[in-house]
């Protein structure tokens, strides 16, 4: 009887040890503690979002958790100097890909260094990548058990896949604070006390990003690579939609049937070879199909990193990326501008609180700050303007972003139908923002899936 | 029968302690040959070997929850070793075992989705029984195209584990997503209540590891002490004349290939109902190739897979630790496994080697 040739097996072992050891660029982890002497912004930050957190208010309905944690706090000073002796407030974060990649993963780790560096006092210490891909055997709870391990009180997780886990790990961890970011846990309660949620009103980036798209756009065909369906990435591609078709109609002045909007979801925040989609490949498939914007949802910048290489070949396509303020990086001049998260100021005034005894159980969707959505120190989204965007344009993003500050547009105004003809807000009426967080369909005139 | 290939051969049956512990057998060059070549990849790396060597060692005993953590990941490498074990002495190379977790795991979720209001004891046997002949099933698909085809099982497997994980993943994306989404992360966690028991704060539950040894302790009783096992053996090392002595070589091979599916099976139906309590695409986390690895190393003896599985687990969750105490990447525990596989099987061929000159 034949036996497959050892030689092999032993060569491919090698090989897998090799690329095991090749491939692990060493996470640079635990971040120096910054002890810097800090200068007053932190404070002054903090007073100016004040008035950014107005919007906040509103969306406080769900009280129950907000009375709640007085008791959770209670015990936490007499579990604080046994923890840490040199009463440095180590916070962690639970990242579900790369911090460098160019995105939403990086985004919230520079918004933890932004903590670090303005809140003195604070130690910052992360896991990234926990994902089955990457680490197949980590959960979010072992993670969180690493970060507790080493010293940390106050931990950040930092994808909406991660809302069961969260809840575990806090359950399991009354005595440490939890901000779960883009989750809805304190809202439906199914969140323990000591969970706080996090997610910026990034509906307003995405219809700048829309308008932008349909400005630049020579015919009209706008394409959007979705990540894996659920309600926010639902409610963001409806929010570029209107913003793509309200620039179109009103600014291009072409009528509405002239624009095209397509979804492709890859099925997961990133690629997993094997098991999403590949977004480099959907992204090639748009532009070999005519679309000539990218708007991208996804964690990474595939989208963007293709369109330069067509635009380089010599054709017109243009990208949006999104979540990270400098994603154009990767294709300065075809990229139309780029909707970001700003985590850190509001991750101060958090984690401040946490440590100060008065944590708040609170599900929070924060706005921009209308005065200025590019301030850094109050601002929780903005739009950076890319230099792919022409100058005229330019200036009909600056009047577009003016009106949405006025609060004169509103784009979630009726009449609008879902995908099946159903209707999602009446004539004369504008959606609430419980109609529009829970958004169960895409907005009809989008090509795409909907999983209803 | 070339020489190199009869390395692998499953040794003789009587568990040779004493000549382990006596000579400065294989295992001991395995072990520093192991250590020499990780060593060597920490000192390009930058970081010092001692402290990375300390947290993977005993890294998973520091606290009850690593400790845990490493129990339940111990468990279904067990199986899966366990499993390997009656496949490698059968001869055969069962490359689809992780696909084999996979399909296991699906067929566990089949009961716990249509019965959930089942008495918890029933329905954790009903979909371990479920998960195993799911295994089993799968198994058998690559033994019958090994029989009937002559297709390699190594390359049947596999195929064949491409095959379950996009069944998996067409599952969990389509009819058994959460309500309003679709999303490649999982279906929705299984109700609390019908999750395996768990000790207090911890994740470990105690029923998955009494499982994993009950099945470990099978294979060992029917490997060594059943005429049944004599004869899978008998064919492992030459299944044409184990035919002409009479023994039913095809049947064996069908058996000993059912046998290692069921138990993979079970471990993946542990991963569901203990360990990730919804259907995740990789579901298996590797399992499957990692037990294919401590078979490799122990050369298919039972008695040997537990402590080594107990090592390969608590390397692998002593190395979470790494990123954040050291700042190196956790898949020098990769390393460290690969390594010893690999010293471990040059050290027996140098010896054999040898041995024949003289």
């Amino acid at each position: 009887m034949r036996r497959p040739p050892v030689h092999l097996l032993v060569l491919l072992l090698l090989i897998v040890g090799l690329l095991a050891a090749c491939g692990s660029a060493p996470a640079a982890p635990v971040a120096a503690p910054t002890e810097a002497p800090v200068v007053e912004e932190p404070t002054e930050a903090t007073e100016e979002s004040t008035e950014a957190e107005e919007p906040t208010e509103a969306t406080e309905e769900p009280t129950e958790a907000t009375e709640e944690p007085a008791e959770a706090t209670d015990e936490e000073p007499t579990e604080a100097p046994a923890v840490s002796e040199d009463d440095e407030y180590v916070f962690g974060m639970v990242l579900v890909g790369p911090i460098n990649d160019g995105g939403w993963n990086q985004a919230h780790f520079e918004g933890g260094e932004y903590v670090e560096a303005n809140l003195p006092g604070t130690r910052f210490i992360y896991i990234d990548k926990v994902n089955p891909a990457d680490r197949p055997n980590v959960t979010v709870e072992q993670a969180v058990e690493e970060l507790v391990g080493q010293g940390a009180r106050f931990i950040i997780t930092n994808s909406a896949e991660f809302a069961d886990g969260t809840n575990t790990a806090a359950a399991a961890h009354p005595d440490i604070y939890f901000l779960h970011a883009s989750g809805d846990g304190v809202l439906t309660g199914e969140a323990p006390e000591n969970v706080t949620n996090l997610m910026g009103r990034m509906e307003y980036g995405k219809m700048i990003a829309g308008c932008a798209a349909a400005l630049q756009s020579e015919n009209g065909r706008l394409a959007y690579l979705g990540p894996l369906i659920d309600p926010e990435t639902r409610r963001l591609v409806n929010a570029t939609f209107l913003g793509a078709q309200y620039c179109w109609e009103t600014y291009r002045e072409r009528p509405v049937e002239e624009l095209e909007f397509k979804v492709t979801w890859i099925g997961f925040w990133f690629n997993i070879p094997g098991v999403t989609l590949d977004p480099t490949r959907v992204a090639t498939d748009f532009i070999s199909e005519g679309y000539d914007v990218i708007i991208s949802g996804i964690d990474t910048t595939e989208g963007l990193v293709e369109a330069n290489k067509a635009a380089q070949a010599g054709q017109n396509v243009w990208a949006v990326p999104y979540d990270y303020i400098d994603a154009c990086a990767q294709g300065e001049e075809i990229c139309l501008g780029v909707p970001y998260f700003n985590w850190g100021p509001r991750y101060i005034e958090i984690i401040d609180e946490a440590r100060a005894g008065n944590f708040m159980a609170r599900w929070e969707w924060l706005g921009p700050d209308w005065s200025d959505i590019n301030n850094l120190e109050t601002s929780m989204i903005g739009f950076i303007k890319g230099a792919g965007l022409t100058e005229e344009n330019g200036a009909i993003i600056d009047e577009f972003i003016a009106k949405l500050a006025e609060g004169d547009l509103q784009l979630f105004s009726g009449p609008l139908f879902f995908q099946d003809g159903s209707e999602f807000v009446a004539e004369g009426a504008v959606a609430t923002d419980e109609e529009i967080w829970n958004t169960p369909q895409l907005l009809q005139g989008i090509e795409g899936q909907s999983a209803p | 029968m070339n020489k190199i290939g009869s390395l692998l051969s499953p040794p003789p049956w009587t568990p040779r302690l004493w000549q382990i512990m006596l000579l400065p057998s294989p295992f001991i060059l395995a072990l520093l040959g192991a250590l020499g070549i990780t060593t060597l990849v920490m000192l390009i790396a930058g970081v010092s070997p001692l402290a990375v060597y300390q947290i993977l060692f005993f890294g998973a005993f520091s606290t009850p929850v690593r400790f845990g953590d490493m129990v339940m990941l111990a468990t279904p490498l067990i199986l899966c070793a366990s499993g390997l074990t009656l496949t490698f002495a059968a001869g055969l190379y069962n490359l689809g075992v992780e696909g084999q977790v996979v399909l296991g795991a699906i067929a566990a979720m089949i009961p716990l989705r249509l019965f959930p209001e089942l008495p918890t004891p029933l329905l954790w046997t009903l979909s371990l029984s479920c998960a195993a002949c799911g295994g089993a099933c799968w198994a058998l698909l690559a033994a019958s195209l090994r029989l009937g085809a002559r297709v390699s099982e190594i390359f049947a497997g596999l195929g064949l584990n491409f095959l379950a994980s996009g069944l998996a993943l067409y599952l969990i994306l389509g009819p058994w997503r959460r309500s309003g989404a679709a999303a490649a992360s999982g279906t929705a966690l299984l109700p609390r209540d019908i999750w395996l028991p768990t000790l207090e704060g911890l994740r470990l539950a105690p029923l998955a590891p009494i499982i994993a040894l009950l099945g470990l302790g099978l294979v060992w009783w029917v490997l060594s002490r059943t005429r049944w096992g004599l004869e899978v053996r008998a064919v492992g090392i030459n299944p044409n004349a184990a035919d002409r002595l009479g023994v039913a070589a095809t049947w064996r091979i069908a058996q000993a290939m059912a046998g290692c599916g069921a138990l993979a099976g079970i471990a993946g139906g542990l991963q569901i109902i203990a360990v990730f309590h919804q259907l995740i695409p990789n579901i298996s986390s590797g399992v499957g190739l990692l037990g294919l690895l401590v078979v490799l190393l122990v050369l298919a003896r039972p008695v040997w897979v537990l402590p080594v599985s107990i090592i390969f687990a608590s390397f692998t969750v002593g190395s979470v630790q790494l990123p954040l105490a050291l700042g190196v990447d956790s898949s020098i525990a990769g390393v460290l496994q690969g390594a010893l596989v690999l010293s471990a099987l040059l050290a027996r061929g140098v010896r054999r080697e040898r041995a024949q000159r003289i």
